[in-house]
């Protein structure tokens, strides 16, 4: 399960950590819940349906496959399963019933979304190993995460028995067990860091188990360590760096120099308030690089290889 | 470096904040773009410049809502005073500037119960349906903020209501909620379900034919007896409100096609929320809806004129000056960020070239008083034809101490 705050790249690194998990010849499942179709955006492909289709190869042979998972379709799913509608399912969907459904009993959308994720890490290949060496799943942010997981608390709502009853509990075990890590996706500032942090206490209050937590667009330091504090505090020394910048030729204006010193503080704040942040969060910690031109197709792939420097693999503890 | 900018219109805030027609003011945009704070720096501003304001915020970061002087949520606006106790200096002494915090269950409570008898409303607010509803189902809280713009809009009290929207996703879900909610709370569908035989009428019946009983019982299977009859009892006690419901969700919208109404669009420099942005833009010119323009939010202005290349050149020819050095790559790393936003910039600016422009340089850290916001003020308000850069350069406030 990947999660975080709104706007810290979750998608992004849920499907880095697709791609990082299927090196090597394995099969990842990257799985969306939220109806968004970002999955199909980042890897530039047509708007996926209610299938798994494979949609990128892993470095070393391993493939990703992707689902979006819509709550609807997974509702008349159920349905088709026990009470064979026909035709009528499509025409209520049109009428807006199913939607009325899944609305009536908020819990029910997050049992549907989880259930189906359950499916899929069950499934078996014929020779008993199972389909998916590892099912990432794009979850709600940092905000929904505990009630989209804490499914025991959704099913107290609903019906005490039937059908999806029966699965939710195998979800709850599926969850609750190792099986399963929560990963939190977080810039290093303030807001997202505490919203992290809490989100941890959340998880392990609910008994939900936290993996680890991935800083995301992190960005390079280039001031030496024993200048940042004071450059933070507004002190940098001018003099000192128009000296350095003639001894490579550059005599600038005292407007350029002034708008470089500028630049200079704000770089020293932004890196003093990362360092903060990272101190404040501890281990286990990936991190992964700003991209400067953004995220695509190419970029992803330089991403889940950072993910594999640092130890991500199946079977590799954290990420497992 | 990047292509020369095409012009762009600019977004004249101050001309934006101090015309009396505008009367009220919505805050639009995707998710952690900056919305609270763009709203509360823009009505602080607006008060000081003389205009009694309201602004409306909806789940505002702690520190926010401590420089407004909001302890918890209060469906009242309240009166933000300055760090020493007086007032805000307007210049005229109209301007004053009052804030509240939308607390959605009070709402949707004191609507409920200014809609029905109070027998009726303590049935309708002790269903524990209607305890969902009024916290969870999404959409509520874009209902309950358009409801409480109704009410602030029709005291006659305020020359300006500035309107924050709710987190969400996208910056459509604040148009497309309430329908969503008034579809809801329609009863149609609740007596589909808890009795099928009855409701629908016979055009319906032939056309989902046995399939619709069929869904019905698999739904009260999966969702329980007990839900079903609450919400259905819900549903009962809500139909005789519901149609003043309506006309006031109706009201309200109408409100936002008025003349006195302007919105603005609030977007970081990123793909996904420049997007979501231009979706909303579209949508707002759809709906006959007027858009002052676009609010792009923590740019990073390159503020010394000189090339990323030339710089990188430059370190790398450095030798014992570490300073010097990391002084000319972070610049480097700047042109190219603020390179990549003017980019992402034109390419809305292309598809959209109506729409007129401020670009707000990124404050560091986080805001924690009533200065920081008049410091936001200020550089929403620095809108001229001269590039962010040149703006920012141009403020004495943003030189760093020397």
């Amino acid at each position: 399960m990947v999660s975080g705050k709104g706007g810290t790249g979750k998608t992004t690194v849920a499907a880095a950590l697709a791609l990082a998990l299927a090196s090597g010849g394995r099969r990842t499942l990257l799985i969306e819940v939220e109806g968004r179709q970002g999955i199909a955006q980042l890897f530039d492909t047509p708007p996926l349906p209610y299938e798994e289709r494979k949609i990128a190869v892993a470095p070393g042979g391993g493939e990703v496959r992707a689902l979006a998972v819509d709550p609807e379709a997974a509702l008349l799913e159920y349905l088709e399963l026990f009470y064979r509608l026909g035709m009528a399912g499509r025409t209520l969907r049109r009428m807006g019933a199913i939607e009325f459904a899944t609305t009536l009993a908020p819990g029910l959308r997050d049992v549907l979304l989880t259930g189906k994720a359950k499916e899929c890490v069950a499934r078996n290949r014929p020779d008993g190993r199972p389909v998916y060496d590892a099912v990432i799943v794009d979850a709600p942010p940092t905000g929904r995460i505990v009630s989209f997981l804490d499914v025991t608390t959704a099913m107290a709502d609903l019906a005490r028995s039937g059908p999806i009853h029966g699965q939710a509990e195998g979800v709850v075990r599926l969850l609750h067990s190792p099986l399963t890590a929560v990963h939190l996706v977080t810039l290093l500032e303030d807001l997202p860091v505490t919203e992290t942090l809490e989100t941890v206490d959340q998880l392990l209050a609910v008994g939900l188990p936290p993996g680890a937590v991935i800083a995301n667009q992190v960005r390079p330091q280039w001031l030496p360590d024993r200048s940042v504090t004071a450059a933070a505090n507004g002190r940098v020394d001018a003099d000192r760096i128009r000296a350095g910048l003639s001894t490579a030729g550059l005599d600038l204006s005292t407007d350029v120099l002034d708008g470089l010193v500028a630049e200079t503080v704000e770089h020293a704040v932004r890196v003093h308030g990362e360092t903060t942040a990272l101190a404040r969060l501890g281990p286990p910690l990936l991190e992964l690089p700003r991209l400067i031109d953004g995220v695509d197709l190419g970029s992803l792939y330089g991403l889940a290889e950072a993910l594999v420097e640092q130890g991500v693999g199946v079977g590799a503890g954290v990420l497992a | 470096m990047s292509p020369a900018p095409k012009v762009t219109a600019v977004l004249d805030v101050d001309a934006l904040i101090d015309d009396p027609g505008t009367r009220v003011l919505v805050c639009c945009g995707s998710g952690g773009v900056g919305k609270t704070t763009t709203s509360a720096a823009l009505a602080i501003r607006a008060a000081e410049r003389g205009r009694r304001t309201v602004v409306l915020t909806i789940d505002p970061a702690k520190r926010l809502a401590q420089a407004l002087g909001l302890q918890a949520l209060s469906n009242e606006p309240g009166r933000v005073e300055a760090a020493d106790g007086g007032a805000l200096s307007a210049t005229d002494g109209r301007g004053e500037l009052h804030a509240m915090m939308l607390d959605m269950r009070r709402t949707f409570d004191e609507m409920v119960q200014s809609h029905s008898p109070p027998d009726r409303a303590e049935k309708i607010i002790s269903n524990p349906f209607y305890q969902t509803i009024s916290s969870s189902f999404s959409g509520t809280q874009e209902y309950m903020a358009m409801e409480k713009l109704g009410q602030l809009a029709a005291t006659g009290e305020w020359d300006l209501i500035v309107v924050d929207t709710p987190p969400s996703r996208s910056a459509l879900d604040f148009l497309d909620a309430p329908q969503r909610m008034s579809t809801f709370l329609d009863g149609r569908m609740i007596r589909l379900l808890s009795s099928p035989a009855r409701a629908g009428g016979k055009g319906l019946r032939k056309l989902v034919g046995a399939g619709f009983s069929l869904f019905a019982r698999g739904v009260g299977t999966i969702l329980g007896g007990q839900l079903l009859a609450d919400a259905s009892a819900f549903v009962q006690a809500f139909d005789t409100m519901f149609g003043g419901f309506r006309e006031r969700a109706e009201a309200t919208y109408e409100l936002l096609r008025s003349p006195g109404t302007a919105f603005v669009v609030v977007a970081a420099p990123e793909p996904d929320a420049l997007r979501e942005a231009a979706y909303f833009v579209d949508r707002l010119s759809a709906e006959g809806m007027p858009l002052s323009g676009l609010v792009l939010n923590r740019t990073h202005p390159v503020l010394a004129p000189l090339s990323a290349t030339r710089a990188r050149d430059a370190a790398d020819g450095l030798r014992g000056a570490p300073l010097a050095a990391a002084v000319l790559r972070l610049h480097a790393d700047r042109v190219d960020l603020a390179d990549r936003e003017e980019r992402l910039l034109a390419r809305f600016t292309s598809a959209h070239p109506a729409v007129a422009v401020t670009r707000v340089p990124v404050v560091s850290g986080d805001i924690t008083d009533l200065d920081g916001l008049r410091e936001i003020g200020a550089r929403l308000a620095a809108a001229s034809d001269v590039t962010g850069a040149e703006a920012v350069a141009s403020e004495q406030s943003l030189r760093p101490a020397r």
